[in-house]
C-alpha cells in the first residue's frame, strides 16, 4: 500500500516539479523546501492532486512541513489519512 | 540622513527592543547595531573602501540584514542578489558593478565557485556557515575567505566614523531589463530615505508596528520592509519560505503582526485555504499590495478575514521605489485604482508629445518627480537616457515609467498596460528578452518568443513559443528543465509550446501580436 502511494507521488512530483526545479532526480527523504523541488504555487498543485487522487480532504492545519516536506513524510501522512478515513 | 542611521537612531532610542526575528533567533536593536558595527570594521579591514560595492547572496536570514547595515556603515554600496539567481548571472552582476566583497553561504559558494575566477574585482568572501571549510577552493587562491562569526568576535562594536553624505550611493538593485541584460538601479541614501519616509507617512507606521516580511530582500518591496521598520523602530519578522501557508498564519498570530505586505500571488495562495475565517487576525492593522491590483473578490475576502486591516493598493517600480497609493477609504469606490502620488512625490500622465494629460480617461505614460527617483542604471547611459529626462528645475531628472496610465475626474490613477512587453509575474517584472536569451543558449532551440498569459495565481504566467533545430528530440519538459538551470524560478516559462515556425512580420521579426492572437483564438474555441 505504502509503496503504491509513494510511487504515485514520485511520478507526479517528477513529472510536475522536477523540470522547473532544474533537477534530474530526488531522494525519498529530500526536503522539498531545502532542495527547491516545489515552490509556493507548486504546493497548491500538489494539494489538489492529493485530494483528487487519494480522495481525501486536507485541513489547513495539515498543510505543514511535518506532513508534506519530503516524499517519505508525504507518503506516511497520506497513508495515515487514508487509514483514518476508512 | 543616511540609511544606516535608521538603525543607529533606533538603537539609541530602543536598545532593548526586538528589531529582527527569523526562525528562532531574535535580535534587539542594540545587538543588530553592535554586530553591524563589528562587520563594518571587518569590511574596512579587508580593504573595502568608500563607494565600493559589496554583495549579499544567501537565503534570507539575520545575516542578510547584518550584511546590509555592515556594508552601509563601512561607507560602501550594498546589493542583495536573489538566492535563486543562477551562477552565470551572479558572475555577470559581480563583474558589472565590480563587487569587492561577497557575503554568502557554503551552498551558494559551491554553486558559483567555478565562475569566481572570472571575477577579478572580487577580493574577499565572508561565509556565514562553516561547511565550506571541507573544501580546499584551490581555484580561488586570489580570494581571501572569512567566517562571518569570526569577524563578529574579532572586531570591536564601536561606531565606525560617519564617512558618507546622502547624495552618495547606498544600493544597487538589479532588475530585468527590456534589452535582456539585467540593469543595476543606482539608489543614493537620499533616494532611499525619501522613499522610506513617504511610505511610513501614508502607512502611519509607529514604533509598535510588527511587520512580517515574506518577500525576498533582493526585491525592493521586501527590502524596504526591513529598512522602514528600522527607521520607525518597529519589529520585522522575516519568513521567506512561503511554501506552507499555515506556517505563515501561525507566525502572524504568534508574533501579533500588525502589518502584512503582500503581492497578489501570495494573497491568492492564502485565500485558497478553507478555514481562514476562524483565526483571530484582529491585530493586523494594515495589508499592503503592489505589483498588480487585487481582484475585487480578493479584496472583499481579505477584509472579512482581517477585520481591522486597512488595505493599501500601491504602485511603484524599482527606479523610484514607490509612486502612488490608494487611501484605504477609497478602496470601495475605486477598487482598481492605484490612487494618488505618495507624499513628497509628484506623478502625472503625458501624451505622445510629452504634454501633460489633464482629461480624465485619456491614456498616456506616467512620469514621476521626486527625490526618490534613481540616479540611473549602473554603467548604462543609453538605457538611463531612455527613462530619465530633464525636468523643470536645472539638473532635475524625471522618471518616465514606461507604464501607460489614465486618471479619473478626481485625479486618481489607473494602470492600463506596459509601453513595452515586460511581463509582470508573481510580483516581479520580467523581460521577455532576458528569457529568450536564455532559451537561445539551449542546444537545439532555433528560435524562441516569450509572452505573458493571464494566470489566476501569478497575474501573468510566462509562455514560450519555440522552434527546434533539425533532429533534436527536445520536449517541452526538457526545455523547462534546462531553462530552470539557468535562471530564477519566477522567470522559467510555465508553458512551452514547440512550433514548426513562428509567425513573422515583414521585416522577419517574430510577430508576438500574432502569437497572442493565437492564444486568444484557442481560448475562444474552448469556451
Amino acid at each position: 500500500m505504502e509503496n503504491n502511494t509513494k510511487s504515485i507521488l514520485r511520478e507526479f512530483i517528477t513529472e510536475s516539479f522536477l523540470p522547473s526545479a532544474g533537477l534530474d532526480s530526488f531522494e525519498d527523504a529530500d526536503s522539498f523546501l531545502d532542495k527547491g523541488i516545489i515552490d509556493s504555487t507548486g504546493v497548491l498543485e500538489l494539494l489538489e492532486f492529493i485530494e483528487e487522487k487519494f480522495a481525501i480532504k486536507l485541513e489547513d492545519e495539515e498543510v505543514i512541513p511535518d506532513n508534506l516536506d519530503s516524499l517519505n513524510k508525504l507518503t506516511s501522512f497520506i497513508d495515515r489519512k487514508k487509514g483514518h478515513a476508512g | 540622513m543616511l540609511v544606516n542611521e535608521f538603525l543607529e537612531h533606533s538603537a539609541d532610542l530602543y536598545p532593548e527592543k526586538v528589531a529582527l526575528v527569523h526562525e528562532n533567533r531574535r535580535l534587539t536593536y542594540q545587538e543588530v547595531e553592535n554586530q553591524a558595527n563589528r562587520l563594518s570594521h571587518a569590511l574596512a579591514h579587508q580593504g573595502l573602501s568608500k563607494g565600493e560595492r559589496a554583495a549579499v547572496y544567501l537565503e534570507t536570514s539575520i545575516e542578510t540584514v547584518l550584511g546590509i547595515f555592515g556594508i552601509l556603515k563601512a561607507g560602501a554600496v550594498f546589493l542583495v542578489i536573489n538566492p535563486q539567481v543562477k551562477p552565470d548571472k551572479v558572475e555577470y552582476i559581480l563583474n558589472d558593478c565590480q563587487v569587492r566583497c561577497l557575503i554568502t553561504d557554503s551552498r551558494h559558494l559551491q554553486s558559483i565557485a567555478a565562475h569566481l575566477p572570472n571575477c577579478p574585482d572580487l577580493s574577499s568572501i565572508i561565509v556565514v556557515d562553516e561547511e565550506y571549510k571541507k573544501n580546499k577552493w584551490d581555484n580561488l587562491d586570489k580570494i581571501e575567505f572569512f567566517d562571518f562569526s569570526d569577524l563578529l568576535a574579532d572586531f570591536p562594536s564601536d561606531h565606525p566614523p560617519k564617512c558618507r553624505i546622502d547624495i552618495d550611493l547606498a544600493s544597487l538593485i538589479y532588475t530585468s531589463g527590456s534589452t535582456g541584460i539585467p540593469k543595476g538601479v543606482t539608489l543614493t541614501h537620499l533616494n532611499m530615505v525619501t522613499a522610506a519616509s513617504s511610505i511610513i507617512e501614508y502607512l502611519e507606521n509607529q514604533h509598535d508596528d510588527i511587520i512580517i516580511d515574506v518577500l525576498p530582500l533582493s526585491f525592493d518591496y521586501g527590502l524596504y520592509q526591513v529598512l522602514m521598520v528600522f527607521k520607525f523602530g518597529g519589529t520585522v519578522v522575516l519568513e521567506c519560505s512561503f511554501l506552507y501557508p499555515y506556517k505563515l498564519i501561525d507566525l502572524i498570530i504568534k508574533e501579533k503582526v500588525t502589518g502584512f505586505p503582500l503581492v497578489p500571488t501570495i494573497a491568492a495562495i492564502l485565500l485558497k485555504l478553507k478555514n481562514l475565517d476562524k483565526f483571530d487576525f484582529s491585530h493586523v492593522r494594515y495589508i499592503s499590495n503592489t505589483a498588480q491590483a487585487f481582484p475585487p473578490e480578493h479584496i472583499f475576502r481579505l477584509q472579512k478575514i482581517f477585520p481591522n486591516a486597512r488595505i493599501y493598493s500601491m504602485y511603484g517600480l524599482t527606479e523610484c521605489k514607490r509612486v502612488s497609493y490608494l487611501p484605504p477609504a477609497e478602496l470601495e469606490r475605486r477598487p482598481t485604482s492605484v490612487g494618488i502620488a505618495m507624499p513628497n512625490t509628484e506623478a502625472f500622465i503625458v501624451d505622445g508629445k510629452g504634454q501633460r494629460v489633464t482629461t480624465a480617461g485619456q491614456i498616456g505614460e506616467l512620469v514621476v518627480r521626486g527625490a526618490n527617483v534613481m540616479k540611473g542604471y549602473w554603467n548604462l547611459p543609453e538605457e538611463t537616457a531612455q527613462v530619465l529626462k530633464a525636468g523643470p528645475i536645472p539638473g532635475e531628472m524625471m522618471l518616465y515609467t514606461g507604464d501607460l496610465f489614465k486618471m479619473d475626474e478626481e485625479g486618481f490613477l489607473y494602470f492600463v498596460s506596459r509601453k513595452d512587453d515586460l511581463i509582470k509575474t508573481a510580483g516581479e517584472r520580467v523581460s521577455p528578452k532576458e528569457i529568450e536569451n536564455v532559451l537561445h543558449q539551449i542546444d537545439g532551440i532555433a528560435e524562441a518568443a516569450v509572452v505573458g498569459v493571464n494566470d489566476e495565481i501569478l497575474g501573468q504566467a510566462i509562455k514560450a513559443f519555440v522552434t527546434l533545430k533539425d533532429d533534436v528530440g527536445l520536449s517541452a519538459k526538457d526545455i523547462i528543465k534546462r531553462s530552470s538551470q539557468r535562471m530564477e524560478r519566477f522567470m522559467v516559462p510555465k508553458y512551452v509550446e514547440i512550433m514548426e515556425e513562428l509567425p513573422k512580420s515583414s521585416h522577419g521579426k517574430v510577430n508576438k501580436k500574432k502569437l497572442k492572437a493565437l492564444l486568444e483564438e484557442r481560448k475562444n474555441d474552448v469556451s
